[in-house]
């Protein structure tokens, strides 16, 4: 093969190298500007001179985020939220996956509770019928309307009962032949060696989480119960398009904050990026299956 | 075996799954029947039970509006555009990345393009934002340099559903090559080599072994995509538009929320959205079988 390599072969690998290292080169571009702004000094992002390093570099911006009291408040909310979210995920998961794993002959039902988790994927009642729910139950303003609605990932489910099919049997039913039933064979032999893929879907979950911004803005009345992606909304978002629509009056004080801006995007993106490295060890197992399923 | 599984009784697999069931049950199923205030005066102080009943006026009040249509027009535009370009690139790359000899360069550029999959439209939207400002942003700059006309990609209509469509590929082109490249990996190696032995070049292998041992993977990607035809895309949406756009890119989810939960016309916005979820059933449903029919595909 190699000694056939023609130039045409050799030119045609080296384009190929160069178009796809610029392309991942792009992908990242606007992220390394937003970082270089959010460490700059105002005056040279006022003048447009912050490419895709910082020019007259100081972290005022961060010191500014860092010391601001609701983006503290709220980036307690989310950790509040990671932490009762994943855990509820992770349980309902487990315990959902292993029953539906089971085959029809062994439990009759399943098929009936296999329809019941599935239509919830096809049929929706729609955002206002779910925020009245949310409302009736009285978890406005309360962390848990942004836990329970979401509360069973059927994704997560999914991969985990193929999961737990793949496990031999044999090592079941020695445990049922000493004496187990199904809640001690769950927890005893399918939890402990299923851990890389329990691991998988508390990333996964954890990425949601983090991420989740509408739930909070909808199921929200007070601000300061905003979880972090929701508060960044109100104040990234919408004062971007008044800033915007009115674009000739372009107010000097809105230009100025964008250092401000930068630096609790880039806070705001910092916990994905730290578990990212992990993720990437663990995602393409399960993302075959998820991407197919979109 | 199946002797000693008797005396098993299943009662705890009924348990296990029962606090998911309730959940499932009040947070989906219930809100399944809330869609009665679609065909209802629904006023929140009279509730669901004593709301005057009206029949289809909702719905023919939703058909009044202008802007239903325009909005329905804007979502299936913009969701198909996403999928025919959301198809074309990945499976691009994922052959481009396919023929890089290197591992440390295919991973490392496999890591770069997957990030930005993994960060919210609100990060990614206040991102847009500020690269994508007609006067300061770093994207214009680039286009001003080259001696070109500023393009107000977020505030001009007629850019607004491009800006979505690339804004979307940008996020998620590097994660969709996955499943692509895991469908290359698993094609059958003996085909390259006999390929080889009858002279055919790689442009030809790429065409004649590798897509057509893509293809099942990329039906089947296609046809789940349908399922979605309705969706556009709520968070992109949301966080990147503004009133100017609305002509050319509001989508059902932005309008429901809009009619609903900032207007308060609970029963038109529950209209709507049974409408959108309605259509949305049927598609998915349709997708289903047909990626059951042609690539066996089961959900569980």
């Amino acid at each position: 093969m190699k000694k056939n390599e023609t130039v045409s072969r050799k030119i045609f690998v080296v384009c190929n190298y160069v178009f796809l290292l610029s392309l991942a080169f792009i992908c990242l571009c606007p992220i390394i500007n937003v970082l270089a702004i959010s460490f700059s000094d105002q005056a040279y992002v006022s003048a447009g001179l912050v490419k895709l390093l910082p020019k007259g570099f100081n972290t005022k911006s961060y010191e500014f985020v860092i010391s601001n009291a609701e983006y503290l408040r709220s980036m307690l909310v989310t950790i509040k939220r990671v932490v009762l979210g994943v855990s509820t995920n992770l349980i309902l998961t487990t315990l959902i996956a292993y029953p539906l794993s089971k085959e029809v002959r062994e439990f009759k039902r399943r098929t009936f509770y296999a329809w019941m988790f599935m239509i919830t994927m096809i049929f929706s009642g729609g955002l206002i019928p779910t925020y009245m729910v949310v409302n009736q139950f009285g978890l406005i303003d309360k962390i848990w309307a942004l836990i329970l609605p979401g509360a069973v990932p059927i994704f997560s489910v999914v991969l985990m009962l193929n999961f737990f099919r793949g496990l031999p049997k044999e090592l079941e039913d020695a445990a049922f032949i000493d004496g187990a039933g199904y809640i001690i064979a769950l927890f005893r032999i399918y939890v402990p060696i299923s851990a890389p893929s329990i691991a998988t879907i508390a990333l996964f979950a954890t990425v949601n989480h983090w991420n989740a911004w509408f739930d909070g803005l909808i199921y929200m009345n007070k601000p300061q119960n905003y979880p972090l992606q929701s508060y960044l909304q109100t104040v990234i978002i919408e004062r971007n398009l008044e800033m915007m629509s009115s674009l000739e009056i372009a107010n000097i004080e809105e230009i100025s904050d964008r250092t401000q801006k930068a630096a609790q995007i880039f806070i705001g993106t910092l916990p994905i990026l730290l578990v990212y490295p992990f993720m990437q060890r663990y995602f393409t197992k399960g993302i075959v299956l998820g991407s197919v399923k979109g | 075996m199946i002797l000693k599984q008797k005396h098993l009784k299943t009662l705890p697999l009924d348990l296990m799954i029962l606090p998911g069931l309730i959940v499932i049950f009040i947070f989906h199923y219930i809100p399944m029947g809330g869609i009665v205030i679609a065909f209802e005066k629904f006023l929140p102080s009279r509730g669901i039970f004593n709301s005057e009943w009206i029949g289809l006026d909702n719905f023919r009040y939703m058909a009044s509006l202008p802007a239903t249509f325009q909005v329905i027009w804007n979502t299936v535009f913009i969701s198909l555009l996403k999928i025919i370009v959301g198809r074309i690139v990945p499976i691009t790359i994922a052959l481009l990345l396919n023929e890089v000899g290197s591992s440390f360069i295919k991973r490392g550029v496999q890591t770069m393009i997957y990030l930005p999959h993994f960060l919210s439209w609100v990060i990614l939207g206040g991102i847009l934002v500020d690269i994508l400002s007609p006067s300061t942003g770093f994207v214009n700059q680039i286009i001003g340099g080259l001696g070109l006309q500023e393009i107000f990609f977020l505030g001009d209509k007629n850019w607004f559903p491009y800006t979505l469509v690339l804004t979307n590929i940008w996020k998620e082109a590097g994660f969709a090559t996955i499943v692509y490249l895991a469908a290359i990996t698993s094609i059958d190696v003996s085909q390259y080599e006999s390929a080889t032995i009858d002279g055919a070049g790689r442009i030809k292998q790429a065409w004649h072994i590798t897509l057509p041992g893509m293809l099942p993977i990329i039906i089947l990607t296609s046809v789940l995509s349908l399922g979605s035809i309705l969706e556009g895309g709520f968070d992109q949406v949301f966080n990147l538009y503004s009133p100017m756009v609305y002509s050319s890119g509001d989508i059902l989810g932005t309008f429901v929320y809009r009619l609903g939960l900032v207007d308060f016309q609970f029963g038109v916005a529950t209209a709507v959205g049974l409408f959108q979820s309605g259509v949305s059933f049927i598609l998915i449903s349709l997708s289903y079988f047909l990626a059951y029919k042609l690539a066996n595909y089961r959900i569980f």
